[in-house]
């Protein structure tokens, strides 16, 4: 039996009952089968995590201080950690036999449903800086949202997430505010950094049919209902770091579908091929 | 070993020491620590300050092997564990630069002699991590050398190295259990996950053994550092010691270790084993290993790419300092 599903073999329900009945557990029928919108809405969150986790732990052992290099290694592991639970959640809900590490290893990019913003290269540090400090400014009014969840599963995890994200925006806001009005190069990154970013900041506050479902059923905010509060806190930390926010920008996942669609950037590829080589060349195998 | 080949001075005859000197040693025979601001020689000072530099250098590089594998470990939980681990090295340098600062040299002057190739680190972390496996036998092989040496440094005469190497210490130990872990999860996988666990074993032998430096008769700086209780046993005295604790370990994995003419010693009560080529040992540490040029120069970029950074923080806090001061100055 393969330890995980096969995404080549076609009849992939089979295939779970099978490793099910194998795995000596009594196999209880998941509660939740046929919520594809609440397994889309985990996804987009687990994806989240672990695409923007993946891009943070590239920065292991290159990081400009080893102060730096501690802490994003600190931030990744919370990333990679929140993911594990997300999508775990999400493969229980689907009801497939998937597990968080079928999801993660052996779904292609079309299936990924995270926000573009995270998986966009590194760049400098000022860029690496500036995408986690727009998301977790985001990823904070999420998560405190989701903690009034109707799905306790979903409000314990946001209520441990949240801990950890409050820390990563306290980190990433202090240090856009001392780079921002720091020395003039660092001022000019930093706003070079934000102007390049911002077109990727409107996707997180599309709301869609899947948001609409999972709003109507208590579990979870609208993201439009999340942008007031993003723009305050995003505002007061621009201003003390004396920089500004492009006037106007085209927005990437907007009017046309992004990465919550499945549509992403080409640099989504090149991630999984990194991520997935070890599973896809040796299918099956543990590790 | 994290520390290969660092120079000491000529060990000094008790009559040729100074009073003071002869009561520094006697402080160290009664195993007494030596804090920052005591007295202490200078040759003392200065090998501390090498020995300690070059073990926290080993410890950033020793970063860059195993973050190589990060991006592409082959499932969440052993992405987050090779993270944590690699996490634990650079905490490892943070305690390391900072016991060395206690002896009067900041972090970026060692950072400078690192990049200026005028300090060395560890010849272990110029050889190429190839293959996922390659995670299980650093961690087995190199973490389990560096336990080796750093258990007895724990009780080193220097307060601050002795502190930072018991913190060091409780890390390592997982560190060896979480690479051995691999390899046990390997060797019991797929033929091929079985020919890679071997393979591993294969190129990480011999640079392993290496570790501990070179053979005591070819040793030339160990005498005064083993009477300062910097070095606390002599590199094949280690290395001995290595095997024996290290071939049960490859029998239980029913891997071989690739020396042909390994073979139990019943007198001596310990494996006789070939010696690494040490052609090839100086050639590394000279310059010459598959990866120096990369190890070296990524450490080189991080801290080049990183000046604004820096720069643009300490800009900051000049002016919060600025800042400060004129809202004092106003309320006066």
């Amino acid at each position: 039996m393969p330890s995980l599903p096969d995404m080549t073999t076609p009849n992939l329900t089979a295939l779970a009952s099978q490793a099910l009945a194998d795995s000596g557990h009594v196999a209880v029928p998941a509660p939740d089968a046929g919520q594809p919108e609440f397994v889309e809405f985990l996804q987009r969150l687990g994806d989240n995590c672990l695409i923007l986790g993946h891009r943070v732990s590239e920065w292991c052992g290159h990081a400009p201080a080893l102060e730096e290099d501690i802490a994003l290694a600190n931030q990744a592991l919370d990333l990679i950690g929140q993911c594990q639970l997300w999508l775990g959640l999400a493969g229980e809900v689907e009801g497939r036999g998937r597990d968080a590490d079928a999801l993660a290893y052996l779904r292609d990019a079309g299936a990924f449903r995270n926000l573009l913003l995270v998986e966009l290269p590194n760049g400098d540090f000022g860029v690496t800086l500036m995408r986690q400090f727009l998301f977790d400014a985001f990823h904070i009014e999420l998560l405190r949202a989701l903690k009034a969840s109707a799905d306790s599963r979903v409000a314990d995890i946001a209520a441990k997430a949240e801990k950890e994200v409050a820390y990563h925006l306290e980190r990433s806001a202090d240090l856009v505010i001392r780079l921002g009005d720091g020395s003039d190069e660092s001022r000019r990154r930093m706003q070079a950094a934000l102007t390049k970013l911002w077109s990727y900041t409107g996707e997180m506050f599309v709301d869609d049919a899947v948001d609409q479902a999972m709003s109507d059923a208590g579990i979870a905010p609208l993201p439009s209902s999340l942008k007031a509060a993003w723009d305050k806190t995003v505002a007061a930390v621009l201003d003390e770091a004396t920089l500004a926010a492009p006037a106007e920008a085209w927005q990437h996942g907007v009017r046309n579908p992004g990465g919550k669609k499945g549509v992403h950037t080409e640099h989504l590829g090149y991630i999984l091929a990194e991520m997935q080589f070890l599973q896809r060349a040796y299918p099956g195998a543990r590790w | 070993m994290y520390a290969q080949l660092v120079k000491s001075e000529g060990s000094k005859s008790r009559e040729d020491m100074t009073p003071e000197e002869i009561a520094f040693q006697d402080r160290i025979d009664r195993n007494e620590k030596i804090e920052p601001k005591e007295w202490m020689p200078e040759g003392y000072r200065k090998t501390l300050i090498r020995q300690i530099g070059q073990h926290a250098h080993s410890e950033i590089v020793g970063q860059l092997p195993e973050g190589n594998w990060i991006t592409r470990a082959p499932t969440l939980e052993r992405k987050a564990i090779l993270l944590a681990k690699v996490q634990d090295e650079a905490g490892h340098g943070l305690y390391l630069y900072c016991a060395a600062e206690t002896l009067g040299v900041s972090r970026d002057e060692l950072l400078e002699k690192l990049h200026s190739g005028n300090m060395k680190y560890s010849s272990i972390f110029n050889y190429p991590t190839l293959t996922w496996a390659d995670m299980g036998a650093v961690g087995w092989l190199v973490d389990g050398a560096a336990i080796m040496n750093q258990v007895p440094l724990q009780r080193t005469s220097y307060g601050p190295y002795s502190r930072a190497m018991i913190r060091i210490c409780k890390e390592e130990s997982f560190h060896q259990r979480q690479g051995y872990d691999i390899m046990m999860k390997m060797c019991a996988g797929t033929p091929e996950q079985k020919a890679m666990a071997q393979d591993a074993l294969n190129r990480f032998w011999y640079p392993a053994l290496m570790m501990f430096g070179p053979s005591d008769k070819d040793s030339v700086h160990s005498a005064q550092s083993m009477a300062w209780k910097i070095k606390m046993n002599t590199n094949d005295e280690l290395r001995q010691k290595f095997v024996d604790q290290t071939v049960p370990q490859a029998e239980y994995l029913g891997l071989t270790i690739p020396d042909p003419d390994l073979k139990w010693n019943e007198e001596k009560g310990g494996y006789d084993f070939s010696e690494p080529d040490w052609t090839e040992f100086f050639a590394v540490i000279a310059g010459n290993g598959p990866c120096n040029a990369e190890r070296l120069g990524a450490r080189v970029k991080a801290w080049e790419d990183g000046a604004w950074f820096r720069d643009g923080l300490m800009a900051h806090a000049a002016k919060a300092d600025e800042r400060a001061r004129a809202a004092r100055h106003a309320a006066e």
